[in-house]
């Protein structure tokens, strides 16, 4: 079949960037997505064009490296009617013929374009630097099997955890949030026995830091929840919300925010 | 040359203990003056890099992702391995010993095997300290399962997400020494060269992946983490990323190569699909617990497969493995099924199809859909989206893959390689594995070396030099650096008219043919012969666009695939060398009348590592004999 795409091309942050029409011919239902894209890199590789830029490492929807909008919404989502999709796991079966794709970057103030469709998410890792572990040092840890866990808390714990940190919550989301990714993390320690002595201070660490960075407030809109490739529930930014109300009212670090509830 | 491992002496359950007394110990006020680089931030280096911030050290950590959570290790699936025996089943730090020196077929250091047993408990303590979610049983403790080459339940997991779970862990324990001050993180920083100064590893050479910058890092010691290389293969189950530059490129500065022949093909993959496909996709081996091996008895059978009466089904792994059944090690079901493919009893589209059945209908009748969807609901999710079948109601098609590389850099019992201050960790080394690894088993090592053994050896390095600062602007330093940009420039010039994956797929092609799953003496010579033809041809012909200065995606895989392009022989010769079969390495010449690998230990109970001598010359053999003090070889039977 035949698909053209017509894809963000911005050679730098500072670039202003432009759509670009490309024209793919045979292109083969068990292609993914991804691989798409590197067909027609190696086409315009041979002619001398400037190939598109993308993050992509595993393929396998684990990563989180892949991301970005197809006709607006991110991952492809709409192209997945199961749900739960990254683009590397979108597989060409479920296009036609003589489809129009407009691909672009996943767009928000804390992600600015590095090029084409590549984006800079560090902003993540400075949220969970803020907080996002259980501090321990390797080698004075009890044996597992002193830390009781009930099975369906473990399972809880683990839906949370299962967050790839995409940016897909934040591109999707009106206000740019990422409440969704800092919810989850915030749900996945938050729930087991071991993530409670720093439970507070790692709610209102990482929060005060998603609002430093740039991310937004939550619409109450839940598109997030909608393009997550792993399915995390919106559920645990009303379990971020209490444990943040909770922590500054009983934390000393609390008197700095004040203003922000 | 016999190269010495360093193995301590004394009973093989005090090695280790015994060694940690006897290595030097550096003072908590002085390790803030030593700068220690760790170059990758999978398991092994995050852990490693957050223990050694931990403990006080400057740590320099690069990794060429834009974060650390992306590592490779994130997408290990199955289960991390350790001798708990919370199930009670007969399972001890000796049984982990000795089933993964016998999986490895003998061919892996003892002493190293027995420590990774040893530390495995540890390893699992530490993970749930962090709060990695392991499975747990309704009483609140942590379950297990079982993995093949085992006959006991010692494999912790985290759905089918194990390493990614694992990884999160490592990652966050990291970004809190980030925060911490001890460990400064670079992201998007490829290491291209290590610098050398007076024999000793004194730093490396990165680019900056964003602005292009050619930057010189110095430090007291330099730890690589960069994983394995199975993407010379270029279908092959790692990442797009994975590649051997970093290894290949301290190599050239004189780290010896060991055993590179020794590439694990996984059994339970997705088989290709067609005219074009980037990579293969692995299926956890956890599966093969529950759903059983099979393709027709009949050879070109190409009826569905539901319709397919039992008693013309061929369980060929039950029937050839009885006690190990569809759980016998990677590189006995891969061949296996390889075996039945050759026969033309293979399923599939296409004329003779490569791949065979795994049916979960036992197992969704015995435990209902449910509980197999519970154990392993996201791996079935994957297949129906990349297949877009139901492996609820249709069985999955599996064939093998290239996966796991168990030859790596050449290290001692201190993780050091043959260069004084380089230490090579994880699938980057070559240690613990020996010719085969065990499912659950690298998760198991990458947290080992990075955890809990390097960071008490690296000491015991550094406690032997001066901490005076090493300066980034010795000769030394410049001269790599000018090397580096000098292969640049030369990469942008070449100008011709196909893509780095061009060549890096026909590359792919002949290894898989040759240097694959099964080798003989013929078909390695033809390798020999056609590599340097492929590379002179990517040196006329290769064209990457765009420059040195800016993100370009397109330079980047080019420098990987000319390292491949070379490193690709090395694995050819070493293969060629060894005429024996065991675990990855087969080779044709070498095999009872049933197809079973024969070993030759009187010959080749050795690692190969291997000396560089310049592009396309042999390289040298130095070998280190294997000594099995505990563990006596015998026949590797799966029966």
């Amino acid at each position: 079949m035949k698909i053209t795409l017509y894809i963000w091309r911005q050679s730098g942050p500072n670039d202003e960037g432009k759509f670009v029409r490309y024209d793919v011919e045979k292109v083969s239902p068990h292609w993914s997505f991804l691989e798409l894209l590197d067909v027609l890199n190696n086409q315009l590789i041979e002619k001398g064009e400037e190939p598109v830029a993308f993050e992509h490492d595993c393929r396998e929807g684990i990563c989180g490296s892949c991301g970005f909008m197809i006709n607006g919404v991110a991952h492809g989502r709409q192209y997945a009617p199961e749900g739960r999709t990254t683009v590397c796991q979108l597989h060409m079966f479920r296009f036609k013929d003589g489809d129009e794709l407009y691909l672009e970057p996943f767009r928000a103030k804390a992600f600015p374009v590095l090029k084409d469709l590549m984006v800079d998410r560090s902003a993540f890792d400075k949220i969970i630097e803020a907080g996002g572990y259980i501090t321990v040092h390797a080698g004075n840890a009890p044996d597992g099997n002193t830390i009781l866990i009930q099975k369906d808390i473990a399972n809880e714990a683990m839906n949370a955890a299962e967050c790839i940190g995409c940016g897909a919550c934040v591109a999707s989301c009106k206000n740019a949030s990422a409440m969704l990714f800092v919810s989850a993390k915030i749900s996945h320690l938050g729930l087991l026995p071991q993530g409670q002595p720093e439970r507070k201070r790692r709610a209102q660490r990482m929060i005060a830091k998603m609002d430093e960075l740039g991310f937004g407030n939550c619409t109450n809109q839940y598109e997030c929840e909608a393009v997550c490739p792993k399915g995390i529930r919106k559920d645990f930014i009303g379990r971020m919300n209490r444990d943040f109300l909770f922590s500054v009212n009983t934390e000393t670090e609390s008197k700095d925010f004040v203003g922000a509830i | 040359m016999s190269l010495d491992g360093k193995v301590p002496t004394g009973p093989i359950e005090q090695k280790w203990s015994k060694h940690r007394f006897e290595l030097k110990l550096v003072n908590p006020a002085n390790k803030r003056k030593y700068d220690i680089i760790v170059v990758g931030t999978g398991l092994a280096g995050a852990s490693a890099a957050a223990t050694l911030g931990g403990l006080g050290y400057n740590v320099k950590v690069f990794t060429f992702h834009d974060t650390p959570r992306r590592a490779h290790s994130i997408a290990a699936q199955g289960g991390i391995n350790a001798a708990k025996n919370y199930q009670g089943d007969g399972d001890s730090i000796f049984r982990l010993f000795y089933d993964t020196i016998k999986g490895g077929d003998f061919r892996s250091r003892e002493a190293n095997v027995y420590r990774l047993a040893e530390v495995s408990v540890n390893i699992i303590d530490q993970a749930v300290a962090q709060g990695v979610p392991f499975a747990r049983e309704y009483g609140g403790y942590l379950a297990n399962r079982s993995f093949g080459g085992a006959q006991v339940s010692r494999t912790f997991y985290a759905r089918g997400q194990t390493g990614q779970q694992l990884l999160l862990g490592a990652y966050q324990a990291l970004m809190q020494q980030v925060d911490a001050g001890n460990v400064k993180l670079y992201p998007r920083h490829e290491m291209l060269d290590v610098v050398i100064v007076n024999g000793h590893a004194r730093g490396i050479i990165t680019r900056d992946l964003v602005s292009g910058k050619i930057t010189k890092h110095s430090a007291h010691a330099v730890v690589l983490a960069t994983g394995g290389y199975s993407n010379v293969y270029f279908w092959s189950t790692n990442a797009k990323n994975c590649n051997v530059t970093a290894t290949y490129r301290a190599y050239k500065r004189g780290a010896y190569f060991a055993n590179p022949c020794f590439t694990q093909t996984h059994p339970t993959c997705i088989p290709a699909s067609g005219d074009y496909q980037s990579k293969l996709t692995l299926m956890s081996e956890s599966l093969r617990n529950d759903g059983r091996v099979w393709v027709p008895k009949k050879i070109g059978d190409k009826r569905h497969p539901n319709e397919i009466p039992e008693e013309e089904r061929d369980y060929y792994l039950e029937r050839k493995y009885p006690s190990f059944g569809n759980l016998v090690p990677r590189d006995i079901a891969s061949r296996a099924a390889k075996y039945v493919c050759d026969e033309g009893r293979g399923v599939g589209p296409g004329e003779k199809p490569y791949a065979v059945y795994l049916d979960f209908k036992d197992a969704i009748q015995r435990l209902g859909k449910e509980k197999i969807a519970e154990r392993y609901g996201n791996l079935f999710e994957m297949y129906q989206k990349i297949t877009n079948e139901n492996p609820y109601e249709v069985p999955m098609r599996i064939y093998p893959a290239p996966h796991y590389t168990m030859g790596g850099l050449w290290v001692d019992y201190n993780l050091m390689s043959n260069i004084p201050g380089l230490f090579v960790i994880g699938e980057a080394n070559f240690s613990d594995h020996g010719a085969n690894r065990l499912g659950a088993s690298a998760l198991m090592q990458g947290l080992a070396d990075g955890y809990f053994i390097l960071p008490y050896t690296i000491g015991g390095y550094l406690a032997t030099v001066s901490w005076d600062k090493v300066s980034s602007d010795l000769p030394e330093f410049n001269d790599a650096a000018k090397e580096v940009e000098k292969h640049i420039k030369r990469l942008l010039s070449v100008n011709g008219s196909k893509s780095p994956d061009y060549f890096h797929m026909e590359l792919g092609r002949l290894m898989l043919d040759k240097v694959g799953m099964s080798r003989n003496r013929q078909g390695l010579e033809e390798a020999l012969k056609k590599i340097p033809e492929i590379r002179e041809r990517f040196w006329k012909e290769v064209r990457v666009s765009g420059n040195g200065e800016s993100i370009n995606q397109t330079l980047e895989k080019a420098g990987r695939v000319a390292d491949f392009l070379e490193f690709a022989e090395l694995m050819a010769y070493d293969a060629l060398h060894r005429e024996e079969s065991c675990g990855g390495h087969f080779r044709e010449e070498y095999q009872t009348p049933d197809g079973e690998a024969v070993r030759n230990d009187e010959k080749f109970a050795y690692v190969a590592a291997w000396e560089y001598t310049g592009v396309g010359n042999t390289p040298i053999l130095h070998k280190e004999e294997l000594k099995f003090e505990v563990v006596k070889p015998s026949i590797r039977s799966y029966k």
